[in-house]
């Protein structure tokens, strides 16, 4: 608290990000230990969590006040101005010392308090069991095992304790190898498909120089082949552009020469390191973030940004991979520099193709937790959730998502989980609201006491998992789909505009199908319930009706009965999304709006012949 | 003429179709007058082999061949943008059939065209014809104000060629003054009323541009006939579809726009959007780019923005809201014109009734919104549309306006899909039959131009196909439901997308797409038939249709 100095202020105006005339709302900004509060006058409340915010800028002193504006992780822009220039500087000050803590104590996952008792907090915990986890994927089994060698975290920090290795790998053997990997970070198993009983393998680059060999570390590479029984090659995937891995020999690290490991076949897919990634993100977001954008600057900005050339990337190494395993039985080994950035998304995202389960809602926390967090993709550094290196800053993990995304756009129906799932997911990153992705590590998590002191984010999910579902899931899709097998083709890459413009709502259809399909699937499983509730009692009191029920066929979906025709339950239409207003209600076409005002005015200047439409028609309207 | 002449060989055995994403058949190739049919061999465990390719020739746009030694290969780029190739033994033959077919395929002659010759069994000739007259859309607004009165002085199409019979005009004017008005305008087309928004009594109306030429022309009557519309005080809005530049521009060829001194209450906004040759090239450029599925990803965005058509998509949009905004908040009346008043106009207009009007919004009202705003207003679809993206052909007046209309229209229904009762299948159904149809419903030029060939007594029309029951209900959207609002699009870049259903529609595997729209249907269908009050709408009831099979046989056959 001692950062805020001015705790309300009123008078702000909130303006409207895209609006060319500054159009704005006008309401009282409070800042608290960890939001930022805005209620216009109409009583809306805009939420900022402190820890959201990527960057505060404090704009020239205008005549109406000093603007402020607030960059947030989750791709929120506020713009306010206010009144007076103390205030602002008051705000700005305490933002900027807000929104970087400088350590992991001062982190909202540490003060928050769901009011929860202590053994369901403990429980959260244990939802996502991963030994369980690799049990369900068949190991440990007559090739694979469970190694002690990393228990105390003594040859790999960034790895976690449970390591699963191939029973042929001796100690020496594991210690030997990752003596030669970068950061310790030895090739271990992320996945086993029980069918072909072929692995995914995951490491970091060998420390190869321009000769340097490993015994030991070719001894890993040949148990992890000769664990596949059907096969005797298996792929190494370096997921860098040859260009930067040769560039990394220079420095005593590299990749696998052909010749000195046995049977392997070596390959490159080209995806581009974290700050080729950070800087496309930022170049996308001054594209996508400009006022009265044309079609073809934008069209030409997302080509300039190359942010969907990197998604395709990920996604063509991902279904490189899951190929390799589903069509050749073949075992992949992983990786990139360190391992934990490119080699997660690519292990993930293949597993993701060749595994229905992980496409269920469970079984995408499951996936997170195995490969992004265990696996030590260093979240806090990624995410920026304390006052760092900006450099280390990345949207490894929103590429990830946005991949996921596109999967969902291929293969609508499956998925369990939807694309607020995916949002959801993308706002608790940053939020530091739970401990689950804090720290760089699991290490570094225990040091922290997370399970001690913090909440996990997968119950709360769970809890609310009707937000969550597809209601167009069809798990018999799933099943029959053993391999998702995505057309990479370029036109199916588009621009997410539901993670970048997540905020700016007058961008969205203002009708959501989705919305409307979530609700009847709920009212038809209510009726169900209801429906089954009154036949029990109906029988109960064994009375004549029974018969009227049993002469017409009983459809799930159909109540036949008159009597449900009154049942109360049809007449609530609760929202099930926080953004589903109303079912059919029609954003943005309300008569009253002040929008419109704006043009009308610019309609009655006096010049001659020029009146600019508002950059979108939607602006006036909303 | 004599199709027989035009035919040197008939029939081939053994050749093989191939389509993307189906298997190649092998069959018999027949060709008729109208038709490329293929009816493949018996299958061999005793099936009745007759898959079958009916291809309406008229649907060809580009036939392109290769002989190598005794196998020729005919690629036929076909007007709805699908691809098939067809592999024929024999290089005469080869050489034979792709002639026939481009013979075929380029007859020009309205009254050889198919729609002439097709008879189904099942319709009526001259049903359908009369469904949507003019005198019933006047009769609405007669009904409310006695400000407007049905002029029948284009009766024999004198005084404007490209113009319907009948037409609303303020009551306050009389025939002389059209007469002479018309000499004042493009083409003739004096300013008629294309709209009347119920809401607040304003209307739209359209016309082509006024004659100012250089030396300034002005004509009391034009000015008396749009003075008459507004009332009082009232102001009015001119939006021109060209810049304010090409407007002034056009006065040297003896065109221009309404000068602010000789038109005092009208203001004047300019809203250039394309047409012609650059919408043309906009369109087979965003084929190309769509059909070379080999481009990476930053060719592709490069190649999708250098085509422009989504900015295209933009404009007329913006523009329609534009005009709607005018009438709707500004409660003021509206004329819209580009140079002849035709292209731009039109789907200004139209697309302003769809933002509008729930009732254009309707299967049927949207029927009307087509037959009074781009039918009878004199759409030149012969022109337009005798050929599409792939065609060799020197281009003369092609351009996809109608085209761009459905696709504006498809954009609206993915912003507010449940407020279009018609599906997307009704836009792509629609976009085939502007090219090649075997009714007469896109025949022509003008009314005139169907009067003379005698269109509406030897063809069928469109509309009585579509509102047969079953097809009728094919068409619907099952999320309807009727919305009273005015349905206010974003046209921000990020919220505008390319059309996938028509432009990948041959290229892409919709399959899983397909089935997700099947299952929406299904859960709508099935919740449909719970009591009303659980939904608290009404909405019509539709069975589930998987979207749009990848068929060969296609639209153009039904026959």
């Amino acid at each position: 608290m001692e950062h805020i100095r001015t705790t309300k202020v009123e008078q702000v105006k909130l303006i409207d990000r895209f609006s060319t005339s500054n159009k704005s709302l006008t309401g009282t900004l409070y800042l608290t230990a960890t939001h930022l509060l805005f209620i216009d006058s109409s009583q809306k409340e805009t939420w900022i969590l402190h820890h959201h915010i990527a960057a505060v800028e404090k704009l020239a002193l205008t005549t109406s006040g000093c603007p402020l504006v607030i960059q947030c992780k989750n791709f929120r822009i506020v713009h306010f101005i206010v009144p007076r220039e103390r205030d602002c500087h008051d705000i700005y000050n305490s933002l900027l010392q807000l929104s970087k803590p400088a350590s992991y104590d001062e982190l909202y996952a540490f003060s928050y308090n769901p009011k929860q008792n202590e053994s369901k907090r403990l429980q959260g915990w244990q939802l996502i069991d991963l030994a369980e986890e690799y049990k369900r994927m068949g190991v440990p089994n007559s090739n694979w095992q469970l190694s002690d060698a990393n228990r105390d975290y003594e040859i790999c920090e960034s790895y976690p304790r449970e390591l699963y290795v191939p029973r042929t790998a001796s100690k020496p053997v594991i210690v030997g190898s990752s003596k030669f990997r970068s950061k310790g970070r030895f090739p271990v198993l992320s996945y086993y498909h029980r069918d072909k009983e072929a692995a995914i393998c995951r490491c970091s680059q060998p420390l190869s120089g321009f000769s340097a060999r490993c015994l030991e570390d070719e001894n890993m590479l040949h148990a992890i082949s000769i664990a596949n029984p059907a096969h005797h090659y298996m792929y190494v995937m370096d997921t860098r552009p040859k260009l930067n891995a040769m560039a990394n020999r220079a420095a005593g690290k590299g990749y696998e020469n052909e010749d000195n490991y046995a049977n392997i076949r070596f390959q490159f897919v080209g995806i581009e390191n974290i700050h080729v990634m950070r800087s496309s993100l930022q170049k996308l977001l001054e594209v996508s973030g400009t006022k009265a954008l044309s079609v073809n600057s934008f069209l030409s900005g997302l080509e300039n940004s190359g942010w969907l050339r990197h998604i395709k990337a990920v996604l063509d190494a991902a279904i490189f991979l899951a190929k390799a395993i589903a069509v050749e039985n073949a075992t992949v080994l992983v990786h990139c520099s360190d391992g934990w950035d490119r080699t997660s998304q690519v292990c993930s995202l293949g597993s993701l193709l060749l595994d229905s389960y992980y496409r269920t809602i469970k079984g995408f926390m499951v996936l997170i937790e195995k490969d992004w967090i265990s696996f030590g993709h260093k979240f806090s550094d990624r995410c920026g959730q304390l006052d760092g290196d900006s450099k280390e800053i990345s949207p490894v993990f929103t590429q990830f998502l946005e991949g996921v995304w596109h999967l969902t756009e291929q293969f609508p129906q499956a998925f369990e989980y939807n694309e607020a799932f995916l949002l959801q997911i993308h706002e608790h990153i940053h939020s530091c609201q739970f401990g689950n992705f804090l720290g760089n590590c699991q290490k570094e998590r225990e040091e922290l006491k997370l399970k001690e002191k913090t909440y996990s984010l997968w119950p709360f999910l769970l809890d609310e998992q009707k937000k969550y579902l597809n209601p167009l899931y069809n798990q018999d899709f799933s099943q029959k789909l053993v391999l998702l097998e995505p057309n990479t083709v370029s036109f199916n890459f588009k621009f997410w505009r539901n993670m970048y413009h997540q905020f700016d709502r007058t961008m969205h259809p203002r009708q959501s199908v989705f919305n409307l399909i979530m609700t009847m699937s709920e009212q038809n499983k209510q009726l169900e319930k209801d429906f089954k509730e009154l036949e029990a009692k109906m029988k109960q009191r064994n009375r004549q009706p029974e018969e009227l029920l049993t002469k017409e066929p009983v459809q799930s979906v159909h109540p036949a009965s008159p009597a449900l025709k009154t049942s109360p339950c049809f007449k609530k239409e609760q929202p099930l999304l926080p953004m589903n207003d109303s079912i059919r209600t029609i954003e943005g076409s309300n008569t009253a709006d002040n929008r419109y005002r704006e043009y009308m005015e610019e309609l009655s200047k006096a010049e001659p012949a020029v009146v600019s439409l508002e950059c979108g028609v939607a602006r006036m309207t909303c | 003429m004599e199709f027989a002449e035009l035919i040197k060989t008939a029939k081939v055995e053994n050749v093989q179709l191939s389509c993307p994403g189906l298997p190649p058949i092998k069959g018999t190739l027949c060709i008729t007058s109208h038709h490329l049919l293929l009816s493949s061999q018996p299958g061999g465990n005793g099936e009745p082999g007759t898959v079958e390719l009916w291809l309406l020739i008229r649907n060809v746009d580009a036939v392109e061949k290769r002989v190598a030694s005794s196998l020729g290969t005919i690629t036929l780029k076909c007007k709805d943008l699908k691809v098939l190739q067809l592999e024929i033994p024999g290089m005469e033959e080869c050489l034979n059939i792709a002639s026939s077919t481009e013979a075929l395929s380029s007859v020009d002659s309205v009254m050889m065209m198919y729609p002439f010759f097709y008879r189904p069994q099942s319709m009526k000739l001259k049903d359908g014809w009369q469904l949507y007259p003019l005198q019933h859309y006047y009769q609405q607004i007669a009904s409310e104000t006695g400000a407007w009165r049905l002029s029948c002085v284009n009766g024999d199409f004198t005084i404007c060629s490209s113009y319907p019979p009948a037409v609303i005009v303020p009551a306050a004017v009389d025939d002389n003054v059209l007469k002479k008005a018309a000499r004042f305008r493009q083409g003739g087309r004096f300013p008629v009323l294309s709209y009347y928004h119920k809401k607040n009594g304003t209307v739209m109306l359209r016309s082509s541009q006024p004659l100012i030429g250089p030396n300034r022309k002005r004509c009391q009557e034009d000015e008396l006939l749009l003075s008459a519309v507004l009332d009082g005080g009232e102001r009015g809005f001119v939006i021109d579809t060209r810049s304010a530049q090409a407007a002034k521009q056009a006065r040297m060829m003896g065109g221009g726009t309404e000068p602010k001194s000789s038109y005092p209450r009208w203001k004047r906004l300019h809203r250039p959007l394309e047409r012609g040759r650059p919408l043309q090239e906009s369109f087979i450029k965003l084929v190309e780019a769509c059909n070379d599925t080999s481009l990476s990803v930053d060719r592709w965005l490069s190649k999708l923005e250098s085509s422009k058509w989504l900015a295209h998509v933009k404009g007329a949009l913006s523009t329609a809201c534009l005009a709607a905004q005018c009438m709707e908040r500004e409660e003021a009346c509206v004329l819209v014109h580009g140079a002849e008043g035709t292209d731009t106009t039109l789907l200004v207009t139209a697309l302003a009734q769809v933002i509008l009007d729930p009732d254009c919004r309707t299967l049927a009202g949207f029927q009307g919104l087509l037959e009074r705003e781009w039918i009878e207003a004199g759409h030149p679809f012969h022109f337009r549309y005798a050929h599409s993206a792939y065609s060799h052909a020197r281009l003369k007046q092609e351009a996809p306006i109608f085209l761009l209309f459905l696709d504006c229209v498809w954009q609206l229904g993915r912003q507010f899909p449940f407020s279009l009762q018609f599906s997307e299948r009704l836009l792509l159904m629609l976009f085939e039959h502007t090219y090649a149809s075997c009714y007469g419903t896109f025949l022509c030029n003008s009314e005139k131009e169907r009067c003379l060939c005698e269109v509406k007594e030897k063809t069928h029309s469109l509309w009585s196909w579509l509102n047969q029951p079953s097809e009728w209900k094919k068409h619907l959207n099952p999320l309807y439901t009727y919305n009273a609002l005015v349905i206010w699009p974003s046209v921000e870049p990020q919220s505008l997308q390319l059309w996938q259903g028509l432009f990948l529609r041959w290229i892409r595997s919709s399959q899983y797409l397909d089935e997700a729209w099947a299952e929406v249907q299904r859960l709508v269908t099935s919740h449909e038939d719970a009591p009303e009050e659980s939904a608290g709408h009404t909405r019509c009831h539709s069975q589930p249709d998987a979207a749009y099979p990848l068929t060969i046989t296609g639209t153009a056959n039904e026959g």
